[in-house]
């Protein structure tokens, strides 16, 4: 839910509650007032009736209502002794509603001669009170109403843009990545809160930014380091392995150890290559033309094709030019090709179809798939192939994503494919 | 041959010395750029290997002198940076070649030898080994004054072995050399074989003069019979 909707939610409950509450304490108020004024009013009916059957003893007589509005009834002592003022609310047929409505009953006790007990009821209309809590419901909806709309329109209008640098900050943030190099721009807000925000945002992101920036930093130095004694330990064995006087099995161990030497330095070139796509040295993007491109490479390939016996199913159906570094590029179907020789059979298939927009580039291999989740991460190997660096592919991928396109991998029956959408 | 090394790290230029020793070169040495700025105006040399970093200063300021000075000494740069930027630099800049360490001494001796052939005799010289004479340019060979039809990769493992005559060629730098950096050695470089056995054969047939040894499976050496 978002802050706003929540806020009126939160405003609504809290009005809701408080006009309740107000309305009750409001209506027991005014009917309190109203039963006092109208208890004053019989009071001094009372009076007047009790003053009045004093003088006219016929009003003693009057024990209906009828056009009246109090009526009298003979009482004997020992009961009227008993008895106090009562004031009580009743209902009453009346003539112009044709219903029952509600009235106040005074009921009341009084001497008119030597022990000649009266009991007397004075009644005055009442506040219809169904109809008041009717009106005062409609009333207070309709404040409810206006209020919430008040609110909304506060919302709408103020705090919207109260919000919006936080939004916009927001909104910068979700786009920012840390491989990407960029900066989060800070938002322009006199809210101190605001200001708060951009402030340890920046910090937080700014320190990210750079144990990210030493950690790629190392690795690219760390492989320069590494070439110097690498290129001395393979020129010290090369050189010995010149050696004349040595055994058959003392040169085939000498250039075991340089195989594995190369390997490493095969590694490290990866891990260089992977660590300068990412720290974007590679800037100089052009159109290349990947036609041309992939006829040049599979012309590289032409020996390995055919020493595994690879059946080779080429189809340019369109032509691919496409925005990216021509260097990057040549890696990119290098090691597309390589993984796709390496991990066939013999007498095993390559296909490379090529659209104006697409390359895919799929081989025969194991009969199971690769777990697609893992297939472009680093040193992620699914086969124990001594001389795979587990490299080539995170390598395509970072080129992929550098250039601002998209792989993904497939498995059908064997074949494994990769394909690059240059959209 | 006359050879000047450039290079900081001490284990580095003596390995490279004892390489070059061993092709019966004249090698002399530097390991800073004051020291090489010295010899390299005042000698002749065949080729400089030119190391990039130096402690004071980038080897770039050497071809720069000697671009200044119209000497025309073949220089191969050996960086430990295979940095496209660094090369078409060096290159621009007037060298003749680059290349990146780690590398394969046979590859290292290849390249000199082309940079010196070019230089000498302006790439017209035609090398005799045995009963082969070699046009580099023509990518050509006569074998007892008859032309011989090799393929463009019989042509370029025969060259680099002859480049390296009496040296164990491993397997893995001639690929690198003839497929290309990015060859896959998963197959173990299997696929060599068949144009070794190809060239073997027409060297033996068209008695060359030469054989091309194998070395335990681990490479091969070319050898005058």
């Amino acid at each position: 839910m978002k802050l706003i909707q929540r806020t009126i939610v939160f405003m609504s409950l809290a009005l809701l509650i408080a006009l309740s509450a107000w309305a009750f304490i409001f209506y027991v108020n005014m009917i309190d007032e109203v039963h006092d004024s109208i208890d004053d009013g019989l009071d001094n009916s009372k009076l007047l009736i009790i003053h009045e059957a004093n003088q006219d003893s016929t009003v003693l007589y009057k024990t209906s209502f009828d056009e009246g509005n109090y009526a009298i009834r003979k009482m004997p002592a020992d009961h009227a002794l008993k008895h106090y003022d009562q004031y009580k609310d009743t209902l009453m047929y009346m003539e112009n509603e044709h219903d029952l409505e509600p009235v106040r009953l005074l009921t009341t006790v009084f001497e008119a001669k030597e022990n000649q007990f009266y009991e007397l009821k004075v009644i005055s209309s009442m506040v219809e009170e169904d109809d008041l809590i009717e009106d005062l419901f409609y009333s207070l909806l309709w404040l409810y109403l206006i209020l919430m709309v008040t609110i909304l329109v506060i919302n709408a209008l103020v705090l919207r843009s109260m919000w919006k640098p936080f939004f916009t900050y927001l909104n910068r943030l979700s786009q920012f990545k840390l491989e990407k190099n960029e900066k989060v721009q800070p938002i322009q807000s006199k809210t101190a809160e605001f200001q708060l925000l951009n402030k340890v945002v920046t910090e937080v992101l700014e320190s990210n930014i750079r144990s990210f920036h030493n950690q790629k930093q190392l690795i690219e130095n760390a492989s320069h380091e590494l070439q110097t004694p690498l290129a001395i330990a393979l020129n010290k064995l090369q050189l010995l392995a010149e050696n004349k006087e040595l055994s058959e099995e003392i040169v085939k161990e000498i250039f075991q150890t340089i195989e594995t030497l190369e390997r490493l330095t095969r590694l490290n070139k990866s891990l260089l290559l992977l660590s300068k796509i990412e720290n974007k040295q590679f800037r100089d993007e052009e159109l290349v033309c990947f036609n041309e491109l992939i006829q040049n490479i599979l012309n590289e390939f032409q020996d390995q094709i055919e020493f595994k016996e690879l059946e080779l199913d080429l189809a340019f159906e369109g032509e691919l030019k496409a925005q990216i570094n021509p260097e990057l590029a040549r890696i990119l179907i290098t090691n597309l090709i390589k993984n796709a020789i390496r991990h066939n059979f013999k007498k095993g298939k390559i296909g490379i179809l090529l659209t104006d927009s697409s390359l895919q580039i799929s081989n025969s291999g194991t009969d199971k798939p690769l777990d697609p989740a893992k297939v472009f991460q680093r040193f992620h190997k699914e086969s124990n192939d001594q001389s795979s660096t587990g490299l080539g592919l995170a390598i395509v991928k970072s080129i992929v994503d550098l250039s601002g396109y998209r792989i993904s991998y497939n498995y059908a029956l064997g074949i494994h494919q990769f394909m690059i959408n240059f959209n | 041959m006359k050879v000047l090394v450039v290079e900081d790290e001490p284990a580095m230029l003596e390995s490279i010395e004892r390489a070059l020793k061993q092709e019966n070169a004249v090698v002399e040495t530097a390991m800073n750029l004051n020291d090489a700025l010295d010899k390299a105006l005042i000698y002749e040399y065949d080729c400089i290997l030119l190391d990039i970093n130096l402690p004071d200063g980038s080897g770039l300021e050497i071809l720069q002198e000697l671009k200044n000075q119209n000497k025309s000494d073949g220089v191969l740069i050996l960086s430990a940076r295979n940095s496209l930027d660094d090369k078409l630099k060096g290159l621009n800049l007037g060298a003749d070649d680059y290349l990146t360490k780690p590398f394969h001494f046979s590859e290292l001796i290849a390249r000199i030898r082309s940079i010196v052939r070019r230089k000498k005799f302006d790439g017209n010289a035609l090398l005799e080994i045995g009963n082969i004479q070699v046009d580099a340019t023509n990518q050509s060979i006569t074998i007892h004054n008859e032309a011989v039809t090799l393929n463009r990769k019989e042509f370029a493992i025969l060259m680099y072995l002859i480049s390296n005559k009496g040296r164990l060629v491993s397997k893995t730098a001639l690929a690198e050399h003839v497929w290309g950096d990015h060859i896959d050695e998963s197959d173990n470089f299997e696929f060599i074989y068949s144009q070794i056995k190809n060239l073997r054969k027409k060297m033996n047939d068209l008695d060359s003069g030469i054989e091309i040894q194998s070395i335990y499976g681990v490479g091969y050496k070319l050898m005058e019979s």
